[in-house]
């Protein structure tokens, strides 16, 4: 070998893995891509301030993006959780109807509290997916029932409301500057989950089952606690998006949750986590939701009707899922 | 601790049980059926000293049903694909819109209409989820929300809203008091619908699509014919729903038939469809659809709160299938 092969070589495997890399990445790179492409269009449109704008972006997009990585863990370790938009709209009754008149301190261990009960929920949801063997989507809309009837028993009408030290704190900025806490929060719990699922053992094992149970199992993953631990997660997700979901709209609905199933499903596979399991991550999907938000705001801002707000979402959502399905055919023949 | 001949025992018997069940779904539920109108019934006594189970009461349960049955009929035919629809509220709701929008320009051409936007949100539904391949869950759901969108802007422009005579009779009244003259249009499409499935070409190829897609395409089933004229039928169903619905209420409004969405994945999964396709029929999904609407009348006899009701239905659908998948895996 020569000297002068040296550096050669080493730049073509640099290039090689950028390469791998953005093919691996693509969808991903491509969503956050859209996000900022989007952002020009959103100043034409808005007359405010983009520090305001931006803090009410990320303090509406909060519960989805916990939504959206709740579903993704599901959906990456080959499931789907359709009771995610009336578990989050659980937590948001449950927290609204006793947080109301707590403390700041006695609220913040109720929320840790909440966590717990919503993981603990997801756990139910997992073991009975896994001790029955009917598919996840049987169970999860029995379930979707069942957290949408207790949420109905803890709060039949809309009420209740958080500590407003909560609200100042989730829908302030950090000391002087203009990053919102929201989206504080966001990064932290996105990353805690995201590298504790890409870097720790439990976490790629949900990778393995996702894509293949077999191989999985042959290769010495526990399966079934693999896959309780993947609903259990999502129940923590869930459980975060609840308390979002009262700290930003001040109050306990037990239909607030609803809109998140579908959200939160539209989400992962605008963010490229594949339905079959096994694909994706968690950046792609807080990027859609992101997207989705926006999508919104954009809307309500140029004065459109709420409504044909919502059926314009829709539609593009319906869009771009058909288009991803036409891409997904063609990559696979 | 029972020794181990009476372990062996009691799994033979449980097995012959779980064999029984699995080979007939419907005595199974007729038993359900029959135990849920006894415990109303003694409730009922209970509670106002009338008993529930008279004809006048059975022929009330009919008609209720109805509604549910043919919802619950379209998502069967959906279901035995593998698929599921999850707008077929929304369908339902819509065509009742449209139904009582074009009232006044006669029976016949209302009803059509009405029919036709059923038919016609089923194809879009079938496109994407045959030509375009999107997941049916999503593909639905999508098109449900964008629907409902819609018809909360239609619902709130003032428009006249005239139900043609015959949609409200067949929504509401009863041959020599006892008939629900709704049998008239629900008697004959499940009688199709059994008879269809069962010795149709298409039927048939329902079930293939839903139990082995790749096997049905290799044997020359053109897919994505199977799944669009499904979503269609689905569609067509749910706007007959929508009428009864419609005559039954006498007012469409925006929640009309929402609350029948997950009753209708529910009377079919307990009616012994699988939700993976290929395996099923209507008629457990009839007796499925009673069942719940005698469970609906045993809760309001109760005097239950709607979060019970929710909850029965959610741990329901879990325990019927649970038993359906353990039978079906003892095989």
């Amino acid at each position: 070998m020569s000297a002068a092969d040296v550096p050669f070589a080493a730049e073509r495997v640099g290039v090689e893995r950028w390469r791998r890399w953005l093919r691996l990445h693509a969808w991903t790179v491509a969503v956050w891509l859209v996000f900022l492409m989007m952002l020009p269009y959103w100043r034409s449109v808005s007359s405010g301030s983009f520090s305001f704008d931006f803090q009410n972006l990320v303090i509406g997009a909060l519960p989805l993006c916990f939504a959206a990585m709740a579903q993704a863990v599901v959906v990456i370790s080959g499931g789907i959780d359709l009771s995610v938009g009336s578990l989050i709209g659980l937590m948001n009754v449950v927290s609204a109807r006793w947080m109301v008149d707590m403390s700041l301190g006695r609220a913040l261990l109720f929320v840790l509290l909440c966590l717990v009960l919503s993981g603990l929920a997801g756990t139910l949801t997992g073991l009975i997916v896994v001790t029955t063997r009917i598919p996840d989507i049987v169970v999860t809309l029995g379930m979707l029932f069942v957290w949408y009837g207790v949420a109905l028993w803890v709060l039949t009408i809309p009420g209740g409301g958080a500590p407003q030290q909560l609200y100042d704190f989730v829908q302030g900025t950090v000391g002087s500057t203009s990053i919102p806490w929201a989206l504080v929060l966001v990064l932290v719990v996105w990353g805690s989950f995201w590298l504790s699922i890409r870097w720790l053992r439990p976490g790629l094992s949900i990778y393995a089952v996702g894509s293949n149970r077999n191989a999985a199992y042959l290769s010495g993953i526990h399966v079934a606690r693999t896959r309780v631990g993947a609903y259990a997660l999502c129940g923590v997700l869930c459980g975060l998006g609840g308390m979002a979901l009262t700290t930003t709209s001040f109050l306990g609905d037990p239909n607030a949750g609803r809109i998140y199933t579908l959200n939160s499903v539209a989400a992962i596979v605008l963010g490229g986590v594949s339905l079959l399991g096994g694909v994706g991550g968690l950046i792609g999907p807080v990027g859609a939701a992101f997207i989705l938000t926006l999508i919104n705001t954009i809307l309500l801002q140029r004065g459109t009707d709420p409504n044909y707000a919502a059926v314009y979402t829709g539609v593009i959502i319906i869009v771009v899922v058909m288009i991803g399905g036409l891409l997904e055919r063609r990559g696979r023949t | 601790m029972s020794t181990a001949s009476e372990v062996i025992a009691g799994q033979g018997r449980v097995r012959r049980a779980q064999q029984f069940l699995a080979d007939n779904p419907v005595v199974v539920l007729v038993v359900v059926l029959v135990a849920l109108l006894v415990i109303t019934d003694l409730v009922n006594r209970h509670q106002s000293g009338e008993p529930f189970v008279t004809w006048k009461q059975l022929s009330t349960t009919l008609l209720v049903a109805a509604p549910l049955g043919l919802l619950a009929a379209g998502q069967n035919l959906v279901m035995l694909t593998g698929g599921v629809d999850l707008s077929i509220a929304y369908i339902a709701t819509a065509a009742a819109y449209v139904t009582a929008w074009q009232g006044d320009a006669g029976t016949t051409s209302a009803i059509l209409l009405g029919l036709g936007a059923g038919a016609v949100i089923g194809l879009v539904n079938g496109i994407g989820v045959a030509v375009f391949r999107v997941n049916p869950l999503i593909m639905t759901l999508g098109v449900g929300s964008v629907l409902f969108g819609l018809l909360s802007i239609y619902a709130a422009k003032a428009f006249k809203k005239t139900i043609p005579d015959l949609v409200s009779s067949l929504g509401t009244e009863r041959f020599f008091g006892y008939i629900p003259v709704n049998l008239l249009l629900w008697a004959p499409v499940a009688a199709a619908i059994i008879l269809g499935l069962r010795y149709m070409g298409y039927g048939r190829m329902l079930y293939a699509v839903g139990d082995n897609p790749s096997a049905s395409r290799l044997a020359g089933v053109r897919i994505w014919q199977v799944l669009i004229l499904g979503y269609v039928l689905c569609g067509l169903l749910a706007a007959m729903g929508g009428m009864l619905l419609l005559g039954f209420v006498g007012n469409p409004d925006l929640g009309l038939a929402t609350p029948y969405l997950l009753p209708s994945v529910a009377a079919v999964v307990i009616g012994g469809t699988s939700i993976l396709g290929g395996f099923g029929g209507y008629g457990g999904t009839i007796l499925g659809a009673l069942i719940l609407t005698v469970l609906t009348s045993l809760l309001n006899v109760l005097n239950g709160p709607e979060w019970v009701k929710q909850v029965l239905y959610g741990s329901l659908i879990i325990v019927f299938t649970a038993i359906y998948a353990r039978a079906s895996a003892s095989d």
